[in-house]
């Protein structure tokens, strides 16, 4: 389960997470809606420790993430990250972009290594793609391997930030199927996303953050149905 | 009672002032080359824009093998070489000749690459308002080619000035060979050295930053 | 034209030329690497390094880059000898140039690291990567791509400036043909000879570092 307690972040002056309080169940899907700038990508790299907190708490598993005894590197292997710029690594071929971490995180034997990036790589359907560079891969197929690569390192989470607004309009649906199929497979998501639909039809319960503050959390229902918030009501007649 | 040690003995104040003049042929061979391999350069570059193989095949190579020999092999080899043609040279001149030739081999890249930098819809666009070929280097081509490699030959220029250094094994008393001699009589290498480095320095490092500034701003 | 080309005393000395020539690859390759690990401290120094190694890195860069080769290499000749430290010809010339390469690269290095995104940064992070497995593994084989032309460069140059050893008594190419040219006094033939060896092994390293980026750079 991952915990946020009172969670404040600021970035110079600016208060960008204003005293956050959430908790994701193992098995949930959780969409963050809002417009940008409302802290919803911050509160997913806080939640990967990839930015500090100034105030409040994280824990993952009761690990808390900012705590300087905790080896955030070994925690990070239970957080896959999904990023809006696909960040495939350009030098390495598809099946050494997710074999790499694997093998130098996780210590396994290079063919073991292999063997798990060869089927995250079939499971996100890029399984014809192994010995191609990001190059000469699409954007949707880039994104592919970017969820195939933190799915390699076997994690209990998965975090999407914005993973599909990068893409041209035709390439959002490969990588929304895939995100799908994970969500069918029982995997803990957290997706920060502006796919209206992606939230209403897969996630578990949909979160609305403005302005620093989570507006309300709830399920899709309630939230697309029946609006508490006037501001989550104004976002969703502007997205609509 | 020892006499007192002063850090500057031998070194005196008339010895500044031979280094100064030194310095004054530093900067009196580098301008001259720059600017005689600035005026051939850019004409080298653009006969290797505008004429494909002919050009790359004669002054191309030509000034590709200044570009992959020693500048101080060059010098020995042409100020030995002009006595066998019968023009029994200076070493001021040698030097500048060969440094100007050297010159010119640089810029004639940075040239073309100004040149390239261009573009040929720009110049499509130029030709279709109906300008002459000419017009079209001397208004489209000069001013936007000259912005986009000016940085460039602020580097080259710099370049020439600090290898004209190398001018000194011909005997040309320019501001290393003068602080050498100095070295060897005063033996006071570190104050000597320091002064011709500030020299160079001054003059170089100022021009570098002013160019990148430009780069960034023209980029930016 | 009454002079007489005499090129038969220099195609006997060729050997010991070319015995002189490897001489010349070897201080100039030994500086490469040298240059490049303190290019890479140096520019890793310049981009976020502690206030004085940031200084003392800036320092070394700007005389690197703002003084002639040849002032360097006296400095590491006379300059240190001012405080007792003499070096042999060779030291001379391998640290100077070594100083002369960091300095170049260094630059090359600090653009090459600021052009792949910080975004790779984190993604590697976010797989668990510490921040030096990222260093090696994901930031600077992407670095090593892009200053692989500046650095190809950089090995001509160094071989190019490695004849200014003649001017401190190293017997490289070019101290070793000043010193039969001296003894013969055919100078001009010497040296065309050996401009062309120049020429040779320049030609060499660019087709050689082509061919390499061939089965390097695949992607």
């Amino acid at each position: 389960m991952i915990e946020i307690k009172q969670l404040h972040k600021y970035f110079g002056k600016l208060h960008v997470l204003q005293g956050i309080d959430l908790n994701v169940n193992k098995g949930e899907v959780l969409s963050i809606i809002g417009s940008s700038g409302s802290g919803k990508s911050t509160l997913l790299y806080c939640i990967n420790g990839l930015e500090p907190i100034q105030q409040g708490q994280i824990t993952v598993d009761g690990i808390p993430v900012h705590e300087p005894k905790t080896d955030i590197n070994k925690l990070r292997q239970k957080l896959g990250m999904v990023f809006q710029q696909w960040n495939s690594f350009p030098h390495l071929t598809a099946l050494e972009n997710v074999a790499l971490a694997p093998k130098i995180v996780r210590k396994m034997s290079k063919d073991a290594a292999k063997t798990i990036a060869e089927k995250q790589l079939r499971h996100v359907g890029l399984g014809d793609k192994l010995d191609v560079y990001p190059s000469a891969l699409s954007g949707g197929q880039q994104q592919r391997l970017a969820i195939a690569r933190a799915l390699a390192m076997e994690p209990e989470y998965m975090l999407f930030d914005e993973a599909t607004s990068a893409l041209d309009p035709e390439l959002v649906g490969e990588v929304l199927d895939t995100m799908r199929l994970l969500a069918e497979e029982g995997m803990t998501m957290i997706c920060v996303t502006h796919e209206m639909s992606f939230a209403r039809d897969v996630s578990d319960r949909v979160a609305y953050f403005h302005q620093g503050h989570m507006e309300e959390v709830g399920p899709p229902a309630q939230i697309f149905g029946d609006p508490q918030s006037p501001h989550t009501r104004k976002f969703l007649a502007s997205v609509r | 009672m020892s006499e007192p040690i002063s850090f500057f003995s031998g070194f005196q104040a008339n010895d500044l002032l031979f280094l100064g003049e030194a310095a004054g042929r530093t900067l009196l061979i580098s301008t001259l080359s720059i600017t005689i391999g600035t005026v051939f350069g850019i004409f080298f570059g653009w006969a290797l824009q505008a004429s494909r193989w002919l050009a790359q095949t004669t002054i191309g190579t030509i000034l590709d093998m200044f570009r992959s020999v020693p500048l101080i092999i060059q010098l020995i080899l042409f100020y030995n070489f002009f006595p066998i043609i019968g023009w029994n040279t200076s070493p001021f001149a040698a030097g500048a000749v060969v440094l100007s030739i050297y010159t010119a081999a640089l810029v004639a890249n940075v040239a073309r690459g100004g040149i390239e930098a261009v573009g040929i819809p720009m110049r499509r666009a130029a030709r279709s308002l109906g300008m002459s070929y000419w017009q079209d280097l001397r208004y489209v081509v000069w001013p936007i080619g000259l912005r986009a490699v000016f940085p460039s030959w602020v580097g080259v220029a710099l370049s020439v000035i600090k290898d004209s250094a190398l001018v000194s094994v011909l005997g040309y008393m320019e501001l290393l060979r003068a602080s050498q001699i100095l070295i060897t009589r005063t033996q006071e290498p570190f104050i000597i050295l320091a002064c011709a480095g500030a020299f160079y320095f001054a003059l170089s490092y100022p021009l570098s930053k002013y160019s990148q500034k430009l780069e960034e701003s023209w980029t930016s | 034209m009454d002079y007489n080309f005499h090129w038969r005393p220099v195609f006997r000395q060729l050997p010991d030329l070319f015995e002189a020539g490897l001489l010349t690859l070897e201080v100039a390759i030994l500086s490469m690497i040298l240059g490049i690990v303190l290019g890479l401290v140096l520019a890793l120094l310049r981009i976020n390094g502690p206030r004085p190694l940031r200084w003392i890195a800036n320092i070394w860069v700007e005389l690197a880059r703002n003084t002639p080769a040849l002032f360097q290499l006296f400095f590491f000749g006379f300059g240190l000898g001012a405080f007792g430290l003499h070096l042999t010809p060779y030291l001379i010339v391998l640290l100077g140039l070594s100083f002369n390469n960091a300095g170049y690269l260094a630059e090359n290095f600090r653009g090459g690291f600021l052009a792949v995104p910080d975004t790779q940064f984190r993604a590697a992070r976010s797989l668990g990567m510490t921040a030096s497995q990222t260093y090696i593994r994901i930031i600077i084989p992407q670095v090593l791509r892009i200053v692989y032309h500046p650095m190809t460069n950089q090995m001509v140059w160094a071989v190019l400036m490695s004849s200014l050893g003649m001017l401190v008594g190293f017997r490289e190419l070019s101290g070793e043909t000043q010193f039969f040219a001296s003894k013969t006094y055919r100078i001009f033939e010497y040296f065309a000879v050996t401009a062309v060896i120049y020429y040779v092994v320049v030609k060499i390293i660019l087709i050689g570092s082509k061919l390499a980026a061939r089965r390097l750079f695949k992607y």
